[in-house]
């Protein structure tokens, strides 16, 4: 549905975004990940047409933006970084500007409007001016517009932010929800939400494409990803540290500890993450008749690949 | 072509919406009237004259238009680039000039609307002696184009900066070189210096000879060329600045 090839742009001598590449079909949720200013907002624009690129292409539900903008700006529903609304109207009177600006009148627009009201919990402040709205509600008020026409394609700048716990939940589930049949691009700076939500992310940082895969994949880069910790009673260190070298499936072996107690980290020796190591080492400690009170697999935390891959401006500067 | 127009009229409603839903509309409606009146009737001796027309009125209303109709339009794309309802408004799928047209069509309206309340004086003037009705009648198509024109400067300007104060002073002293490039004492003295080719060309660009036509009751085809061409310019002048503010 959105196919966005070497995208470019430059403020001044300055590279916002530079080359991105990334498709985005029906049914996929993508997360776009990034340090502030990485360039996340900066893409969005380019794909909605908001910013006509320095060089590359977005094509949208098969048009190009920049050479047929008003067809593909139809099938995109979008909410902006600042979530911003006409504040001299009431929530009504600005979904019914919206869904009129996307060809729905009469009827149909009240219940498009009725809709979205629904879906973003607007029932109690429908009659109030936007401009005394709470910004939980000024949010949710700009996602409504988003959704008014139903599109088949949502790119959605931080959806969830300065959202209450509870809104970000409904939030997060609306839009697993409108995932089964539309494709969503959205940002956040939340990582659960990734892991929760996205069926695919991209991390970008000083406006590249650092990292493209699903959540899982990117936890595998984690260098602990994959490995199993576990805990033995009573057992001396050197002949577990002996036992664990001796296990086919096993690759480095980290052992600390006494006679009581004994942790040991045990590395994959392959690295593709499945349960063979975790189910040999369980065995392995039934056979020797090991006291094991801790076995756990690592999965490999986001924030930390994260951290690692896009390391602060001031750590790349000191290298 | 009706999906183009029917876009146009969902911008200018919505912006139509927004003027009487603030306080700002009728504050500007009183202080257009208030205004008009005193310059008819004090500064332009309206009784004094025995004159059974409107010149004692339509004559202030370059003057007057030159701060009020920046005052109603300034707020037009300077707001919407302030608070950022222009990403909005440019990624639904209409076309920039749809925008264009939409906010400058509402805002003529509502301008219209101020010009049309102050029948008043048409009242007073046919109670008082026997004007000619056509006079009148082009004397305020003079008036409404007129506005047209400052408004479309305005527009423009608005498009140029976030900040309403800044687009007020622009069409200010855009508007003020539109006057005084024809007006009387400036070309007299203008005369002076330069050929008097030369003047006429300058002159040729004020709003002044082209509005004094519509007072004396002459519709001319360059009249209406000369409006029709300063709206049109000022709103191609705003397309490409929109474009070239996203640009960037
Ligand atoms: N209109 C603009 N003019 C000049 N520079 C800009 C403009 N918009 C964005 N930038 C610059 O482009 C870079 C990317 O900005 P962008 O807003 O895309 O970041 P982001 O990833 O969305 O960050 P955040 O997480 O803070 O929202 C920043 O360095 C920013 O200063
Ligand atoms: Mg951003």
């Amino acid at each position: 549905m959105i196919t966005v090839e070497d995208l470019v742009k430059d403020f001044g001598p300055k590279r916002a975004v530079n080359r991105v590449s990334f498709s985005v079909q029906k049914g996929e949720i993508l997360g776009f990940l990034g340090p502030n200013g990485a360039g996340k907002s900066t893409t969005m624009r380019m794909i909605t047409g908001f910013f006509p690129p320095t060089s590359g292409r977005v094509v949208v539900g098969g048009h190009d933006i920049g050479e047929n903008p008003i067809p593909a700006k139809r099938l995109i529903g979008y909410l902006p970084e600042s979530a911003p609304c006409y504040s001299d109207m009431t929530v009504h009177g600005f979904l019914a500007f919206a869904a009129e600006m996307r060809g729905l009148h009469g009827a149909a627009r009240e219940q498009a409007i009725q809709r979205v009201v629904g879906l973003c919990f607007l029932e109690s402040v429908l009659h109030q001016s936007v401009d005394t709205l709470s910004k939980g509600f000024r949010h949710r008020t700009c996602l409504a517009q988003s959704l008014i026409h139903d599109p088949p394609i949502l790119v959605l700048d931080e959806p969830t932010d300065g959202l209450d716990p509870n809104q970000k939940h409904e939030i997060r589930q609306l839009l697993k929800r409108f995932g089964r049949d539309k494709a969503i691009i959205f940002s956040t700076h939340i990582l659960e939400e990734v892991d929760a939500v996205c069926s695919r992310a991209i991390i970008i940082d000083r406006g590249q494409v650092v990292a493209n895969g699903t959540p899982a994949e990117l936890r595998a880069r984690h260098e602990l990803a994959g490995s199993v910790s576990l805990r033995v009673q009573g057992t001396a260190a050197e002949t577990v540290r002996t036992k664990l070298h001796a296990l086919p499936a096993a690759g480095r072996v980290v052992v600390q500890g006494d006679a009581a107690t004994v942790t040991a980290r045990v590395y994959p020796r392959d690295k593709p993450v499945n349960g063979d190591l975790a189910r040999s080492l369980s065995e392995l400690a039934q056979r020797e008749g090991w006291r094991l009170d801790e076995l756990r697999t690592e999965e490999g935390r986001l924030d930390d690949v994260f951290r690692s891959i896009t390391r602060p401006e001031t750590a790349k500067g000191a290298e | 072509m009706s999906e183009s127009l029917r876009n146009i009229w969902t911008i200018a409603k919505r912006e139509l919406v927004g003027y009487f839903n603030s306080p700002v509309a009728y504050v500007f409606i009183v202080i257009f009237l208030l205004l008009n009146g005193f310059f008819t009737f004090m500064l332009g001796n309206y009784f004094l004259r025995g004159e059974a027309n409107l010149n004692a009125f339509l004559m202030w209303h370059p003057w007057l238009y030159l701060f009020l109709v920046p005052a109603a339009g300034m707020r037009l794309w300077a707001e919407e680039r302030r608070v950022g309802t222009l990403e909005l408004l440019l990624t639904m799928p209409i076309s920039a000039w749809q925008a264009i047209l939409g906010k400058f069509v509402a805002c003529w309206i509502f301008i219209a609307l101020a010009l049309f309340l102050t029948f008043p004086v048409v009242l007073t003037t046919m109670y008082l002696g026997s004007p000619d009705v056509g006079t009148m009648l082009t004397g305020y198509l003079g008036s409404v184009l007129l506005a047209g024109a400052y408004l479309a400067v305005t527009v423009m300007t608005s498009a140029m900066t976030r900040n309403q104060v800044i687009s007020f002073i622009l069409s200010v002293v855009i508007c003020f070189f539109l006057i005084l490039a024809g007006w009387e004492p400036v070309t007299d003295l203008l005369v002076r210096w330069a050929p008097e080719w030369l003047v006429n060309i300058v002159s040729s660009f004020s709003v002044m000879p082209h509005f004094s036509d519509f007072q004396r009751g002459v519709v001319d085809f360059r009249d209406l060329l000369f409006f029709g061409s300063v709206i049109a310019f000022c709103l191609f002048g705003t397309s490409v600045v929109l474009r070239s503010l996203r640009a960037a």
